[in-house]
């Protein structure tokens, strides 16, 4: 298994030489707590409130990305945090700067992404006076972040950027924002930089589970029939990926997957059952359902994840190994939690477990998966139409697997998840619990910046990537380059979707026009190349893999596919919408074939 | 104390005494849907520290669940559902009714056997201070209604365990000995 990209326990580099005791403003203090921080780039746009941080920026060693709206800044720390495993920032003005941020906020909140976003504030003798571009920014933030701080002072500064860092980046990671007034940022005061660990008194990140606790979890797993693991996002977090190998080795029970735990577990290992859920295979959600037991790695129990709670995997007992106990029994009540960080208790775990008796089971989820490899629409031949599901496969295919992919929200994100195989972790980054559209191009950017060396894909839908496609400007102007997969079929396809099976078919809104994607590359000084049929896909990833610029792949597959298997929102996890049988597959608008088990 | 599931819990918690922190608290309450029946919030003999009495109409679930996640506010330093500790629950209420001299008398009376008090006399009116239990609020409350209840005020509950020292509170003191409190 390749080691994460990132060792998020290491120091970024050595620590710095310790300047002394000097006067500096705010705006000063700043810059150098960030870069004790070990903080390299941030994303942000300048306005009137973070105007001196700005002036004092030119004597930091920090790099600025100057995106081309708020929105864009926050996922691109989102993008740079998850690929790294480090900690992103972004950097906006008061007001309409502070607000555009929010959705980034909340979306790095739900998916426990380490993000400080620094804000600038009206001056302190100011706030309440509905001043020009002021809002109650904390005020605005406090249920979408992990906390947040407003700073009034320039002798806070530097405590808050290391309370900020601490928490974001500790326990159950999550975004922090410093909102700090003007007058903070242009006061002066003696500074010097102060080492010491941050002390918070009624914070405390780090939870161990009992010994006996432990040994009861090694019972249970070794009593189990039917065992079944879960790797959730946690196992990606904690750099765990290599135990839960050593744990699979040793137990040979297999793994279901969530979304966002995608990667965590090898996708091409022979226990690898694939995604769970809402779009997980039928095979999956029907070995749930009939387990005896479920060991929950570092995942919350999403309402994707389970469908309907009172028929959920009814069976099974639950082990649920998790680091923040307010998701102790929120949504499915378990049987043993095991509160604490997830690699240590694997670590703790591994020595005592033994190979699990469930060849029975293994054989019995094989045979669930039924004649799917055969009927699976990417190896049927080539028909001259160009699905969604033909491109993710190809582009698995041509990139080796190896690809850090960046999703955007809708169909093509679960033709993802479900085409191509992630082997390795933070090389699917996308947006799970808020669901956010427009999150892939920024986030990849952010990931470009982490991740210099790798080749990455945005795969986005045609309605989310024209919400963000502004920072097109940004990837020119700043020379980062992706590759742009646009899945464009001209539809808002998963509300389309639910539309064509809960709304009795009626398009409402959903149909959306495009502009020319090449010509809009073109606009901004960059590439695009237009595909529709299957013989095209890999020429088309070679070229863009080849440019020096980021280049969009128009791919423009079938308008009304859909995305199978199914389990509709609130229902019994069993219950899914299967494909539809293969015989009706020559019909002209009905691309669906089998992958999942037949009814 | 009754050993059924009361579906009232009654939370003490520590927190840090700073700008926005009891906002903290009832956004989290808001944000999670859970009922607060009563707040109170003050200081202690800790400088910088305030305690909160919280009821919380909730069940065994949801009360750890309320404790979780206070726990997981930073300002906040230590909570205890004392709901099923031997503990003293106050009210304080103040009552003002509606008591024309020829009346005074018999609400004064009534007043002595709930053990409150008037602390103002008006022409018309006399002001009760009451303390105790809810129960023992309402109880007074019916029985001067008939006389013409004017205005009323409650301080919302405050709660202590009996005996020894509390759980939240030795929480709080060890920090304290610490001296990271003050941090």
């Amino acid at each position: 298994m390749a080691a994460p990209s990132t060792d998020p326990s290491k120091p970024l580099k050595e620590a710095r030489p310790d300047k002394g005791l000097r006067t500096l403003t705010g705006a000063q203090i700043l810059w150098d707590a960030l870069e004790e921080q070990g903080v390299e780039v941030v994303f942000g746009y300048p306005g009137g409130a973070i105007m001196p941080a700005y002036d004092a920026l030119p004597g930091s060693s920090i790099r600025h990305v100057l995106v081309r709206h708020e929105q864009g800044a926050a996922h691109m720390a989102d993008g740079y945090a998850r690929a790294s495993g480090r900690v992103g920032v972004a950097v906006a003005t008061s007001g309409p700067g502070a607000t555009n941020l929010v959705t980034g906020i909340a979306n790095a909140m739900m998916d426990s992404i380490p993000i400080v976003c620094i804000t600038g504030q009206v001056p302190s003798t100011l706030i309440g006076s509905d001043a020009f571009q002021e809002t109650d920014f904390t005020g605005v933030t406090l249920p979408i972040t992990k906390h947040n701080l407003l700073v009034t002072r320039a002798q806070d500064i530097m405590p808050a950027i290391k309370q900020a860092f601490y928490i974001a980046s500790s326990g159950r990671p999550g975004p922090v924002v410093v909102d700090i007034t003007k007058d903070a940022q242009n006061q002066s005061c003696e500074y010097q930089y102060d080492p010491s660990p941050v002390r918070l008194p009624g914070y405390r990140p780090d939870r161990q589970p009992l010994p006996e606790e432990l040994k009861e979890a090694v019972e249970m797993i070794q009593s189990a029939k039917r065992p079944i693991i879960f790797c959730g996002h946690g196992i990606v977090r904690a750099n765990a990926t290599s135990l839960l190998l050593e744990f699979v080795h040793k137990t040979n029970i297999p793994v279901a997957l969530t979304l966002l735990g995608l990667g965590g577990f090898p996708a091409r290992h022979e226990r690898s059952l694939g995604m769970m859920g809402m779009h997980g295979e039928a095979w999956v959600n029907t070995a749930i359902q009939e387990a005896d037991l479920i060991i929950a790695l570092g995942m919350r129990f999403d309402d994707r994840v389970t469908g309907n709670l009172k028929t959920y995997a009814p069976n099974a007992k639950k082990i649920h190994v998790e680091l923040d106990p307010a998701e102790i029994n929120k949504n499915v009540k378990v049987d043993l939690p095991l509160l604490g960080d997830v690699r240590e208790i694997l670590r703790q775990l591994v020595p005592h477990v033994e190979r699990a008796a469930c060849e029975e089971w293994i054989a019995h989820i094989e045979a669930l998966k039924g004649d799917s490899a055969v009927r699976d629409i990417k190896d049927l031949p080539d028909s001259g139409q160009l699905f969604a599901a033909h491109v993710i496969h190809d582009l698995w295919r041509y990139t080796e697997g190896r690809a850090l992919i960046v999703t955007d929200v809708g169909q093509h994100q679960m033709w993802e998840a479900q085409y191509y195989k992630h082997d390795h972790p933070r090389k699917l980054l996308t947006s799970g619990g808020l669901g956010t559209m427009g999150f892939a191009l920024p986030a990849a950017m952010g990931a470009r910046l982490a991740c210099p060396d790798d080749e990455i894909w945005v795969v986005a839908g045609d309605g989310g990537f024209q919400m963000t496609a502004a920072e097109l400007a940004t990837c020119a102007q700043e020379n980062i380059k992706v590759n742009i997969a646009v899945i464009n079929n001209g539809f808002l396809g998963m509300v389309r979707q639910w539309q064509q099976f809960f709304y009795g078919g009626r398009y409402v809104a959903t149909p959306i026009k495009s502009p020319d994607y090449v010509l809009l590359a073109q606009a901004h000084g960059l590439k695009g190349l237009r595909v529709t049929q299957r013989s095209e896909v890999r020429a088309a990833v070679e070229a863009a893999r080849a440019n020096a610029e980021t280049t969009i792949v128009d791919f423009r597959v079938e308008q009304e596919d859909s995305v199978y298997p199914m389990v509709p929102a609130g229902a019994d996890l069993h219950n899914m919408i299967r494909r539809p049988k293969p015989e009706i597959k020559s019909a002209p608008h009905n691309p669906i074939f089998e992958t999942g088990d037949d009814e | 104390m009754s050993t059924a599931d009361p579906p009232l819990r009654t939370f003490v918690a520590y927190v840090e005494d700073q700008p926005g922190v009891l906002n903290r608290i009832a956004s989290l309450f808001r944000r999670r849907n859970f009922n607060i029946v009563s707040l109170n919030v003050g200081r202690t003999q800790t400088p910088g520290v305030s305690r909160m009495t919280v009821v919380v109409e909730a069940d065994d679930d949801k009360a750890r669940r309320i404790e979780a996640n206070l726990y997981k506010l930073v300002n906040v330093l230590s909570v205890e559902d004392i709901t099923r500790s031997p503990n003293i629950v106050r009210d304080l209420a103040l009552i003002k009714v509606f008591a024309p001299p020829e009346k005074r008398s018999e609400v004064l009376q009534l007043c002595q056997v709930f053990r409150a008090r008037a602390v103002d006399v008006g022409p018309d009116t006399l002001v009760v201070e009451i303390t105790g239990t809810q129960d023992k609020i309402i109880g007074l409350l019916t029985i001067l209604e008939p006389f013409g209840v004017l205005e009323m005020v409650q301080s919302g509950t405050v709660a202590m365990t009996r005996g020894s020292i509390s759980d939240a509170a030795r929480a709080i003191r060890d920090t304290s000995n610490r001296g990271i409190a003050a941090a």
